[in-house]
């Protein structure tokens, strides 16, 4: 028994120690936002600012008078995006799942090829296909391109394939259609898997770097990622001013991710163990 | 089947072809012009000399390319760089995922707490985590500040070649083993609870169960978890890219082979040759791909 007590206490030292080291850097980073450059340049381990300050906050908006828009072009693109990707997949998932046309296997099959490519080998040809398009420095060619998710479609068609068709054939005896069917009866009742699906298509895209260095040029259409960088390329030692823009970027997917959290790790479970 | 039915049963097949696919259609749309296209593009252009600036303009070179490949100093030095840090990060993340996963599927208490902290560094984007880490290793930074108050000699990390592809593997190590522990504890949670109680009424101790049950039970997941942990890590950029502000210094230390690609592409404008790059990329990645699949089938028959 003693020796059991013994080894709880060593996996709590051990997890409360991880523990330290994941929060740490957030703690440092946010305590840096509130501090005033003076205090950074000095060094000192405190983590509580001898004077807290908010002007920071106020100087990123002031002197840097595109961050407004950098946090719109990102909100734009993050929330488009996942709403596509919402009705796009599931509408996928579920012709895939139930509704027997021509073809409907090769489509299942090439969606499940797709799954294997990634995305860094379509960057330089999506890249010339947007600049044919016309579609560079633009929102549309921020949001299109990542309009569908073939890992989510495979999701959403697991999904429908255990879902009750009892229901489905009722909304049939009913006299609803196909997309009656699928947007008053099936839609509602698969919240749970729209929910996984909104925290990881928001976050993939909230944090995108590389799509967005690749096809936006102009500084008014940067999303949040390259506007930090380039924020950190003109404000280098400035770290003060950096870390509050930092905090202010990870605070929008901060709450996606409180919000929906019970079903993040259900998703994480999905793609991991299952794609 | 009468007439009438025939005819009904004919309608529904139409109409459930015609459903189908416009149900498809957002995914065949955008799949095809972003997603198949772009495939069938890399491979085509990998074999051109394209001109970017003003009208694009193609001109077909053969193997040129690959040649070019071989010879290319840079190239190699992405490759080492890329494969020292894939060597380095995949095992250990693996390790600590798996650590921390068995730790939490013990009956711990505040289990749901612990995991909720630990993830938080997999939500947050790679640029602000590249930003802190910064931040951190930076001469005034708390790296510097611990080790002064240590008495420790203080140092310029950022700046030093043998130090710089470190400090982002560490950071990476920190970033995504707790989304593999996830994987992990789902996959812990599957083993069924009565194989260890039919081991604890054979006498075996707690290290023979976990040697002769749940090590055996997550070997498809742990192929998994390496095969992603390898994609994942080759295809490294934005921490390099933030972190060396695009040029893969200092003296090419975080050059990898995506940012090459980049560079080829966006700096010298060589499109056909960045193709070509990323063909072996895919090849790569691909290959890992079809071994783990392999495996994970082998594995699966037994």
């Amino acid at each position: 028994m003693k020796s059991l007590r013994w080894s709880t206490s060593l996996l709590y030292i051990v997890l409360i120690a991880y523990t330290v080291i994941t929060l740490l850097p957030f703690a440092w980073a946010l305590s840096a936002s509130f501090k005033s450059l003076a205090e950074i340049s000095a060094g000192g381990l405190s983590l509580l600012p001898k004077q807290l300050t908010l002007a920071n906050y106020q100087t990123i908006f002031v002197q840097e008078p595109l961050f407004g828009r950098w946090l719109m072009n990102s909100a734009i693109a993050a929330i488009s995006v996942t709403l596509l990707n919402l009705l796009f997949n599931s509408m996928a998932g579920y012709a895939l799942a139930r509704i027997q046309f021509p073809g409907n296997q090769l489509w299942f099959f090439l969606i499940l090829a797709v799954l294997m490519v990634p995305g860094q080998i379509t960057l330089l040809p999506k890249f010339l296909i947007l600049k044919s398009l016309g579609w560079l420095n633009t929102y549309q060619g921020l949001i299109v391109p990542s309009a569908v998710n073939a890992t989510f479609i495979f999701m959403m068609r697991q999904f429908f394939v255990n879902f009750p068709k009892e229901l489905e054939e009722a909304a049939a005896l009913d006299g609803l259609g196909r997309f009656g069917t699928f947007f008053q009866i099936v839609l509602p009742l698969a919240k749970p898997a729209l929910a996984a699906q909104t925290i990881f298509v928001f976050m993939g895209s909230w944090n995108e770097f590389l799509m967005p260095l690749v096809i936006l040029s102009d500084p008014e259409m940067f999303t949040l990622p390259l506007g930090l960088n380039a924020f950190k390329g003109q404000y280098i030692s400035y770290w003060n001013y950096i870390m509050a823009a930092s905090m202010i970027f990870t605070l929008p997917a901060l709450a996606v991710y409180a919000f929906f959290n019970r079903y993040f790790i259900q998703g994480v479970a999905f793609t991991g163990g299952k794609g | 089947m009468s007439a009438l039915t025939k005819d009904r049963w004919r309608n529904r097949k139409a109409g459930d072809s015609l459903a189908g696919y416009l149900f498809m259609a957002p995914t065949i749309l955008i799949a095809g012009v972003f997603l198949i296209l772009p495939i069938a593009y890399a491979i085509a252009l990998a074999f051109q000399k394209v001109q970017l600036l003003g009208d694009v303009s193609y001109q077909f070179t053969g193997l040129k390319n690959f040649v070019r490949i071989a010879q290319d100093d840079r190239v190699w030095i992405a490759l080492k760089n890329t494969a020292s840090y894939v060597a380095i990060v995949v095992p250990i993340q693996t390790m600590l995922a798996l650590t921390l996963a068995l730790i939490l599927n013990s009956q711990i208490k505040g289990r749901s707490w612990f995991r909720v902290a630990f993830f938080l560094p997999t939500v947050t984007s790679s640029a602000v985590l590249t930003l802190i880490f910064m931040w951190i290793y930076n001469s005034n930074g708390l790296l510097n500040g611990v080790l002064s108050f240590l008495h420790l000699p203080t140092y310029n990390w950022l700046g030093d070649p043998n130090v710089a592809l470190k400090g982002i593997m560490i950071m990476n190590i920190w970033s995504t083993a707790p989304l593999f522990m996830v994987i992990y504890l789902a996959a812990l949670q599957d083993i069924p609870e009565t194989l260890y109680e039919a081991a604890t009424l054979d006498g075996a101790s707690r290290w023979e169960k976990f040697l002769h049950i749940t090590i055996p039970f997550l070997k498809p997941v742990t192929f998994f978890v390496i095969v992603m942990g390898i994609i994942g890590t080759f295809q490294l950029f934005d921490q390099s890219y933030i972190f060396s502000a695009g040029s893969g210094g200092p003296n090419d230390s975080t050059l990898t082979i995506v940012l090459l690609i980049y560079q080829y592409a966006f700096k010298n404008l060589d499109m056909g040759y960045a193709l070509a790059l990323t063909l072996m990329l895919a090849a790569i990645l691909m290959t890992s791909t079809i071994i783990q699949r392999t495996l994970f089938k082998e594995e699966r028959l037994d």
